[in-house]
């Protein structure tokens, strides 16, 4: 695995399914996907839409929508440590969705935000209601007032202005920057130690995306939390993380630190991503669109998922078997036939 | 907000001028004037009256005038006298007549409203946790036949079946002891207990489709990303739902007040007639009956204004708790 | 979007799932399909609306046929059978072969109560037969006849009991099936044609035309509505001829009623006017009427259908209120209304239960007619999911 096993492990994902059961068949949205996050550290995953990288969070926080949604297999190891650093070991799948303690563990412990700031919030409450009501269910013996000033304080340093009177502003007062802020502040109030952020900037503009990525680097960095940053985006990947996980149809077909995975891409559907997007100093070349579409998420594939689409495909042997992940140079995971 | 207010309630005026225009046209409407309709009615009862006595009559009442005039005093007398007209059916003043009774059937047909929320709200949440479940598709097919099944012949049915087979008349609004009782604590259970069916029978409909209504919304809901936010906070499901989204679901059915309201009068004023209680529709009943014009028009025109200021204040308060359409008037 | 366009985009994206795939002839079927085939295959999948549209066809048969199916006239008195109970009905003869017959009815009176008890007298047994001839009456209209579709010789059958004009409700509630469920489609017509017009002059006009319509119908709508019926069919003189008093009333309930169906043109029409279909006619040159008659009005059809369906019962149960409460259909004329007039008396209902029989045919009526409209809402959308 990545070299990042100096800080100590925090979650260790083995063998995830998240499986949806849907009336026209079974999507397996995860299948098999095993990665570890370290304190402090950050990892971002890549891919298109569809290819699980959401449920893979939404499993980790137990939220995966059920019915339809299960997960089916695998473990989620999560490393709660008290002050002393002594560390207790809870397997978040065992853990009843919507128990008392898979609660504590979400918003306490990982804190989440997600693409849409336009849709994330209620509309009737006010951000600081919502802000607040995160301290109150996770901090016993919080006084309202407490919590407020709290949520004020953490307004002001997610960089909205004026937030003592902002706090008691609706969403819908507010830009859809300012909303992201918010929903930043929602997910750090509790103090977490992992933020997973899932697309935070897909439907923001540009230039807003970039100072919420500073912003969300900079908290990263003062909280000393560990990040999990899920995006489409290569370029917002590459900047936010120190390794990097492709992911394709459910599972990682390519795992290992920015760097190298920006030197040295493996896999053919990496290659093939890096090649669809323009790059700053790279040389003029032409920007090459990957084949095909995305097969039925239904189908059940017998060989390499990216078979259908990758354009050095072996026949009769990447159709027949599904290739396994294997470390091919220390530290670098590819799942392709190329590398066996 | 306070704008948002004035201006509904000044939009208000045309509404209740148009109203008190229909209501005399229905006075009006018969054939035959109001007061040779009294003499008629003074003959047969074996009082003669002579010329002047019927000259006196139509000044009295105003005939001699032109139409816009008499109605012009009509108004008048309602609005700076709280004058309603006289009923020739009772031989008191409407005012006297509807006094008890228009207060009763506007408390039914609210309490109607609220009851009905009150069963339906939980229900629609139900089935929409549930969905699909047993129960679910239990309390719709019975939504779908509450919403088709007319209120007053079940009430015809219901009465016919208590009475029959619990010996209870459900018929009026107290049992017999009570009628000219003063207001006590006993009369009042004696109420609570007379009330409930027609409670259930006009809310019927309303019941079943606010079902329907709550949840439809709620499916929506809680499937929004808020949702998803608030548990990945950390909430518990209980207090998640009734937190967002079932406050979402729910807030809509304040602007269901404004269409609503009518049909609920309208039932009520038809059950009571069915059930007999002591409520303006078996008044109203006997006044058209009997073609006693000024007392149907008078009910006619309370029953309408106090609708829209009934839809209205369903509509005042759904800016009271949607922060949305409050702010989004203030910004305009 | 038009119709062609929204069958290639459903049919497309169905075909990725692999249950589409299976149905691929299905699914050429649906793309060729028209928009009316699509809406009756929708609408035979939706049981209950079946089931209720052929026991509505049923009934309007039977009203049609009312004469020829009811054993007597609605206003034949028989003498000695006051308030009597419904007739049983046996199917095995005492001596074990099969044939429906019944008994006659012997009465007495009960010394304490002064009521009527009516007993069967089993000594003689009355077959019951199909076609029998009977009172004579004129088919449809069209010429007289006096055959019935069954009846009994030598003893009265009431199948439904009788009211205390010893008339035969059976027989009545035919007669009034006439009146009740044909004033749901001539009130609707009415409405319809109103709202129709002025909702599609003031969607496709818009402007100040269209705002006065709809303070109108706000106007309109805010008005409790059974208080305004019963006080403008109190100024209806008491002595009008039936017809002319069914078609009075007809009117009264329509005053209300058109709103609704004016709403649903009017925001179809507003959608349907900016359809690129539409600004294509407009840009063509075509005339007001054509656009609205040629491209607006087959659009939204289907949802006409549905309100209808939907005011159809409304209408039939204002009219049944009505004349329940003695304010619509006068006597002699029947309607349901009007039969379930007798069942305003509690103590009257307490010993002739039968007089509630009326009241579950306006509720069959209502709920059948709510089946239907349920299964065409779903089905005249066959585009939507």
């Amino acid at each position: 695995m990545a070299a990042s096993a100096n800080n100590p492990l925090l979650i260790e994902v083995k063998d995830l399914q998240t499986y949806f059961f849907l009336h026209e068949g079974t999507v397996r949205a995860v299948d098999g996907v095993s990665f570890n996050i370290y304190e402090g550290r950050s990892l971002g995953v890549i891919g298109e839409s569809g290819c699980g990288k959401s449920v893979t969070a939404q499993s980790m926080m137990r939220i995966v929508p059920s019915p339809p949604g299960r997960e089916v297999g695998g473990s989620i190891l999560m490393y709660l440590r008290d002050g002393n650093g002594a560390a207790e070991v809870v397997d978040v799948l065992k853990l009843p969705a919507g128990g008392p303690k898979m609660r504590s563990i979400r918003g306490q412990q990982i804190g989440m935000i997600f693409q849409e700031p336009m849709t994330s919030l209620s509309p009737l409450h006010t951000i600081g209601d919502q802000i607040s009501e995160n301290i109150l269910i996770h901090e016993k013996g919080v006084t309202k007032k407490e919590a407020r000033e709290r949520t004020i304080e953490m307004l002001g340093r997610v960089g909205i202005p004026r937030p003592q009177r902002l706090v008691d502003a609706y969403p819908h007062q507010l830009s859809g920057g300012m909303r992201q802020r918010a929903m930043i502040a929602m997910a750090l109030i509790c103090g977490p130690r992992l933020l997973i952020g899932d697309e935070p900037t897909t439907a923001l503009d540009v230039t807003i995306e970039a100072q919420i990525l500073d912003l969300i680097k900079k908290l990263q960095a003062d909280l000393g939390m560990a990040l999990m940053y899920i995006s489409h985006d290569l370029a917002v990947v590459g900047e936010m993380s120190d390794e990097i996980m492709v992911m394709y149809l459910g599972q990682v077909m390519e795992h290992s630190t920015t760097d190298e995975i920006f030197d040295n891409p493996l896999h053919p559907y990496t290659v093939a991503l890096w090649r669809s997007i323009p790059t700053i100093e790279g040389k003029l070349e032409r920007l090459v669109p990957i084949s095909g579409s995305l097969p039925s998420p239904f189908a059940v594939l017998p060989g390499c998922r990216f078979f259908s689409r990758c354009d050095r495909r072996i026949p009769g042997v990447c159709d027949a078997a599904p290739p396994p992940l294997k470390e091919v140079v220390p530290g670098h995971l590819v799942r392709c036939f190329l590398y066996q | 907000m306070l704008l948002y207010i004035i201006r509904r309630l000044l939009m208000l005026i045309p509404i209740l001028i148009l109203m008190s225009m229909v209501a005399f046209f229905l006075i009006e409407l018969p054939p035959g004037d109001y007061v040779s309709f009294r003499i008629q009615q003074l003959k047969m009862s074996g009082v003669e009256v002579s010329e002047d006595e019927a000259q006196r009559l139509m000044i009295q009442f105003g005939l001699d005038k032109p139409l816009p005039l008499r109605y012009w005093q009509w108004v008048s007398g309602i609005v700076l006298r709280g004058n309603w007209g006289w009923s020739l059916q009772w031989n008191k003043s409407v005012n006297e007549i509807l006094s008890e009774r228009i207060p009763m059937t506007m408390v039914i047909s609210f309490s109607a409203l609220i009851f009905s929320w009150m069963i339906a709200v939980p229900i629609g949440i139900y089935s929409a946790t549930h969905k699909y479940s047993i129960g679910d598709y239990l309390f719709t097919f019975l939504g779908f036949i509450g919403v088709a099944t007319p209120g007053f012949l079940l009430a015809l049915i219901m009465a016919w079946l208590l009475f029959t087979q619990l010996g209870f008349s459900a018929l009026g609004l107290f049992s017999k002891e009570y009628l000219d009782a003063p207001w006590s604590w006993a009369k009042f259970v004696d109420l609570l207990k007379h009330l409930w069916l027609p409670l259930i029978l006009v809310g019927l409909s309303n019941t079943a489709g606010t079902i329907r209504v709550v949840r439809n919304n709620l499916l929506d809901e809680l499937n929004k990303q808020y949702v998803i936010t608030a548990r990945a906070k950390g909430l518990s499901e209980w207090k998640l739902l009734f937190k967002y989204p079932v406050r979402m679901a729910i807030n809509p059915l304040l602007s269901t007040v404004s269409w609503v309201l009518p049909g609920l009068v309208s039932s009520t004023v038809l059950i009571d007639i069915v059930l007999s209680l002591q409520t303006v529709g078996p008044v109203l009943l006997r006044a058209t009956l009997a073609q006693d014009m000024y007392l149907a028009g008078s009910i006619v025109l309370i029953l309408s204004a106090l609708t829209v200021i009934g839809a209205l204040i369903g509509d005042i308060l759904l800016v009271l708790v949607d922060p949305r359409i409050r702010f989004g008037r203030l910004a305009k | 979007m038009s119709a062609q366009e929204s069958v290639a985009v459903s049919s497309e994206t169905a075909q990725q799932t692999p249950i589409a795939q299976k149905k691929r002839s299905a699914e050429e079927r649906y793309y060729y399909a028209s928009q009316r085939e699509l809406i009756w295959w929708r609408f035979t999948r939706h049981k209950a609306a079946v089931f209720g549209a052929v026991v509505l066809i049923v009934l309007y048969l039977c009203a049609l046929f009312a004469d020829f199916l009811s054993p007597y006239s609605m206003d034949t008195r028989f003498e000695g059978y006051q308030a009597a109970p419904p007739t049983p009905i046996h199917w095995i003869r005492p001596d074990g072969g099969f044939q429906p017959y019944i008994y006659g009815l012997q009465r007495k009176l009960d010394q304490k109560t002064f009521k009527w008890i009516y007993t069967e007298d089993t000594s003689k047994l009355y077959p019951l037969r199909f076609f029998v001839r009977g009172e004579e009456y004129k088919f449809l209209g069209l010429f007289k006849t006096n055959i019935h579709l069954f009846g009994v010789e030598g003893a009265p059958i009431f199948v439904f009991g009788t009211d205390r004009l010893s008339r035969d409700l059976f027989s009545r509630i035919w007669a009034g099936a006439r009146i009740s469920l044909s004033i749901g489609l001539v009130g609707v017509f009415i409405s319809f044609t109103l709202g129709v017009i002025l909702g599609g002059i003031s969607g496709y006009f818009g402007g100040v035309v269209d705002d006065a319509i709809q303070r109108v119908i706000d106007f309109l709508l805010a008005i409790p509505g059974l208080p305004l019926w019963m006080t403008l069919s109190a100024a209806l003189p008491r002595d009008w001829p039936t017809l002319k008093m069914y078609f009075a009333i007809t009117i009264i309930l329509s005053v209300l009623g058109w709103t609704g169906l004016a709403r649903v043109v009017r925001g179809k029409i507003l959608q349907l006017r900016e359809e690129d279909y539409t600004l294509a006619a407009i840009g063509a040159g075509a005339s007001d009427w054509r656009i609205i008659t040629r491209h607006l009005l087959p659009g939204f059809t289907s949802h006409l259908i549905v309100s209808i369906t939907f005011s159809i019962p409304a209408m039939i149960l204002n009219e049944t209120a009505l004349s329940f409460i003695g304010l619509g259909i006068q006597p002699p004329a029947v309607s349901w209304g009007t039969l379930l007039q007798d069942a305003q008396n509690l103590t009257a209902v307490a010993q002739q239960p039968w007089l509630l029989i009326p009241a579950l045919f306006v509720i069959a009526t209502v709920i059948l007619f709510n089946f239907v409209g349920d299964g065409l809402r779903d089905a005249a959308d066959p585009y939507q999911r």
